[in-house]
């Protein structure tokens, strides 16, 4: 019971770090309809962020992590501007491809720079854990907790009650439409793939420190990303949100009480159930399918 | 225009067809026949449920309730590609083509049902597959002569001029055999005078024993070649008859005078 | 002229180990030849019925290590160690056949799945399907050895009387084995796709809603382009695994079905010559590189590449050449009338 109850825990921090994720895709894959194979590099990109800015510079550890989302907005930007908006009216394949391209140069450019070893993010939290009752959380990871749930109810204020989330739902609903009303869909759709991409350097930045930073930690982390989308329905962000939870919850639960090695399975797992079962996700969202 | 019609035998039957979306209600209570050898056009404002009522009737939507017969077959019993295999065969509206392939490629395509090449004989390449692919490679030509556009055969589908492409159109449909042609909009985008040429090739069509459904708004069309005509409007059929009884029809003006009149 | 060139292209083919004698270089020929034959059979699937199939890899690792284990025999406790199950070591070219065999079964699951799921989403169903594969290529050890590989995998060989005995550890035999199965392959899929069964795949890509109105049973072409492309695949992995003679869970690497999505479509997906094309292009560009930069650099210098040739030949290789060699000479292919034969004069109603 006690160990049950830690891996709830547990499950919580990890799952508030894996919304995030997901919900940066939802808005990539869902509302933008691209397949974004960069999504884990920007995860990555976070994390190696927090610990140059912390380790490297030797910044103040809450700074380093706004500067890590906002490096990761960034970063976005530039991609989409850069690669993405010559592929907008081409077909799914070749878009899917450029992706590919980038995210094989993005990581390996991160292994020119940073190395093949993992790095530790130092943090300012003291080291004797928060004890409640049989559980104990460490207080970097209640930070991340609360950080993350923060960072997703900024976002859900942000597409829900601001003129620039009424834009972005509106162009993605109706192009012409919306740009006919006056909306600079060059900014919108720029502004989406940098949210979403900020989203996941936010996870990566978050988690770093939790756990180590690698070069290929990306990887995982694009594929769990993927499968939180399809749990939630492509474009909700309430399904991302909760889909983040089922997934860390189906880690933490199937590593402590059936193998640790299929962990990382858990996530195509479930993939592969969802979609032989409820293809359009269990929380779906109004037309917002690809294909 | 008219021709009479050879027997009274119905060969496709909607009967009591209604259909919701949800709480919207496209279609109601739709009632009509098309019987062998005629050329029945449905007609309506835009938004009357026209599309809905092709779509019910060509097998790619169920209805919430009712039934559609082709030959005595129940549609929806059928997988989609298997309503070709019944002699039931559509045209699109739009998307109506495989553009990347040469016109010749895309009635060879339509001309699918008429092979019986198995997996091994293609890839054993045997002497049967050869021949037949010799003979459909004749029925498409077939097909070009009879539609026109035999001198377009390796150019693209996609580089057709409009007019040109709905005529396409209309071969690959030929292509599969159909005993029954839906076309859905075929004249639309063309000029008057394509317009005539099409009328013509409408004739050409019945004299083949092919029996059609329209779609049209085009009503100088309509008026010229249907032998009956089912009038759509909110979903309800408010007329039925020949081309006379409709013209003259004051239900039938008020619904079109409401729209604004385009050819009639 | 073009019969010329191809006879010409087959000879040096056929002659290849006599004027390519450094071991190195033939093994870089065979492992990429290999590749290509799993970039064509990819084409299938992804360049001519449209699947967006991306855990191709899958069936290639899956041929791999059914035929190696097939050829090394396995003994595994089942049931939580009730049971056992034995299996004896047969011969290499039984492994090949099986491996094939189970790729091809896989490949019609996979086939029977995209019906249902498709699109971005197939995709990534796709994807994790081959990260699951790999996955219990990892921890099933006691069958697959799991990261400690599968190793001593037999050389093929045969031994009949007549012609003797001979087993395949050099490399020449290996290469011939595989232009033989890349022949076969090319000429399998070249049938398909000019028959009318690859017109029906095309149709279903191109638009299925007018191939079904024609009568076209999608669900059942998908099915078979599925099959043949994963039993190519597999086919391709157990020879891979009989030459490279082990094998370890990182076969099922996603990078590998990668390369190959990048050999097609740089290449030029839904044409015979794109694969071949972007697989020497993708396989020489290592071996160019690898003395000039680290594998980081040689690996940026792809996705630059990949990215490049998406913006300004979108096609890929094979069609934008074609095209332009067609403008400049006046020679596309064109359809034309056959004299009468014989029997004909039909009408389409009577040519059922």
């Amino acid at each position: 019971m006690d160990q049950l109850l830690q891996h709830i825990a547990n499950a919580l921090i990890l799952g508030g770090t894996y919304a995030l994720l997901g919900i940066g895709l939802t808005l990539i894959l869902g509302i933008m309809k691209v397949v974004n194979f960069t999504h884990g590099e920007l995860y990555a990109f976070g994390g190696f962020m927090a610990y140059y800015f912390v380790s490297g510079l030797g910044w103040n550890f809450f700074l380093a992590m706004g500067m890590a989302i906002m490096l990761g907005i960034l970063l976005g930007a530039l991609i989409e501007r850069v690669l993405l908006r010559r592929m907008r009216s081409a077909d799914i394949d070749s878009t899917m491809v450029v992706m590919i391209g980038c995210w094989i140069a993005m990581q390996n450019i991160a292994l020119l720079v940073w190395g093949g070893i993992a790095k530790s993010v130092p943090t300012p939290f003291p080291t004797d854990p928060l004890v409640i009752g049989p559980i104990s959380i460490s207080w970097l990871r209640v930070f991340v907790l609360i950080a993350a749930l923060l960072l997703i109810l900024a976002t859900y204020l942000l597409i829900h009650k601001s003129p620039l989330g009424k834009a972005m739902r509106a162009t993605f609903q109706d192009r012409v439409t919306a740009s006919l009303m006056g909306i600079n869909i060059n900014v919108i759709y720029t502004a989406t793939f940098a949210l979403g991409s900020g989203l996941a350097a936010a996870a990566g930045a978050l988690l770093g420190p939790v756990f180590v930073v690698t070069t290929t930690m990306g990887n995982a982390a694009a594929l769990k990303a993927f499968a939180i989308v399809i749990m939630g329905g492509l474009g909700s962000i309430q399904g991302a949100a909760i889909g983040g939870f089922i997934l860390a919850f189906a880690e933490e639960l199937g590593s402590g009480y059936i193998s640790s090695g299929y962990r990382d399975a858990m996530g195509f797992i479930l993939i592969i159930l969802v979609l032989m079962f409820k293809p359009t996700g269990l929380f779906y969202a109004r037309g917002e399918r690809i294909g | 225009m008219t021709q009479a019609t050879k027997t009274q035998k119905t060969i496709l039957s909607i009967d009591h067809v209604t259909v919701h979306f949800g709480g919207l209600v496209a279609i109601s209570d739709m009632t009509f026949d098309v019987k062998e050898g005629e050329l029945v056009s449905l007609i309506g404002p835009n938004g009357a449920g026209k599309t809905t009522a092709f779509n019910v009737v060509t097998g790619f939507l169920r209805p919430t309730q009712g039934e559609v017969h082709f030959r005595g077959v129940s549609l929806h019993k059928l997988k989609p590609h298997e309503v070709a295999g019944v002699g039931l065969v559509r045209t699109f509206q739009r998307t109506s083509l495989f553009t990347t392939n040469t016109v010749f490629e895309n009635v060879l395509t339509g001309l699918h049902r008429h092979g019986r090449a198995t997996a091994w004989s293609t890839l054993l390449s045997l002497p049967s597959m050869r021949r037949e692919e010799a003979k459909l490679s004749e029925a498409v030509w077939e097909i070009l002569d009879f539609i026109g556009i035999s001198h377009r055969a390796n150019e693209l589908g996609g580089s057709l001029p409009y007019g040109e492409q709905r005529l396409l159109g209309v071969a690959v449909a030929l292509a599969a055999n159909p005993t029954m042609l839906l076309l859905d909009e075929p004249a639309a985008g063309m000029n008057p005078s394509e317009t005539g040429d099409f009328m013509e090739l409408l004739a050409k069509i019945r004299r083949r024993n092919i029996s059609i459904l329209l779609v049209e708004h085009d009503m100088r069309l309509v008026m010229g070649v249907s032998d009956r005509i089912v009038v759509l409007n909110y979903g309800k059929i408010i007329a039925y008859g020949a081309p006379a009884e409709i013209q003259a029809n004051p239900e039938v003006i008020r619904a079109y005078l409401g729209h604004g009149v385009k050819h009639a | 002229m073009k019969n010329l060139g191809t006879i010409f292209l087959l000879l040096a083919l056929l002659t290849l180990p006599l004027w390519v004698p450094d071991q190195y270089y033939l093994h870089i020929v065979i492992t990429t030849g290999i590749f290509i034959i799993g970039a064509m059979s990819l084409n299938l699937l992804l360049g001519y019925t449209g699947q967006l199939s991306l855990g191709h890899i899958a069936f290639f690792g899956i041929g791999a290590y059914t035929s190696a284990l097939t050829s090394l025999g396995f003994d595994i406790p089942v049931f939580w160690g009730d049971g056992r199950i034995i299996h004896e070591a047969w011969h290499p070219l039984i492994g090949i056949l099986l491996g094939t065999f189970v790729a091809g079964v896989c490949g019609y699951v996979v086939g029977k799945l995209s019906f249902k799921i498709r699109g971005a989403y197939f995709v990534i169903v796709t994807i994790s399907f081959a990260e699951v594969v790999r996955l219990v290529a990892l921890n099933w050890v006691d069958l697959t050895q799991g990261p400690m590989a599968l190793s001593n995998i037999p050389p093929i060989g045969y031994n009949l009387p007549g012609l003797g005995e001979m087993v395949f550890w050099a490399k020449a035999p290996n290469y011939y084995l595989v232009l033989a199965l890349a022949l076969i392959a090319y000429v399998l899929i070249r049938r398909i796709v000019r028959s009318r069964m690859g017109r029906a795949m095309i149709a279903l890509r191109e638009n299925e809603s007018l191939a079904t109105s024609v009568g076209i049973d999608v669900t059942r072409y998908l099915v078979f382009a599925a099959v043949v492309s994963a039993a190519l695949a597999g086919a391709a992995g157990s020879l891979y695994a009989h030459y490279i003679r082990i094998i370890d869970p990182d076969i099922f690497h996603f990078i590998y079905t990668v390369t190959m999505v990048i050999m097609v479509v740089t290449g030029g997906k839904g044409t015979l010559a794109g694969p071949i094309v972007g697989g020497v292009i993708f396989g020489a560009l290592p071996v160019g590189l690898r003395a000039v930069a680290a594998p980081e650099v040689q690996w940026i210098v792809y996705g630059i590449a990949i990215i490049l040739i998406v913006f300004f030949l979108p096609r890929g290789i094979v069609p934008t050449v074609s095209d332009y060699w067609h403008r400049k000479t006046g020679s596309a292919p064109r359809h034309t009338r056959a004299m009468p034969l014989a029997s004909s004069k039909q009408s389409p109603e009577q040519a059922t």
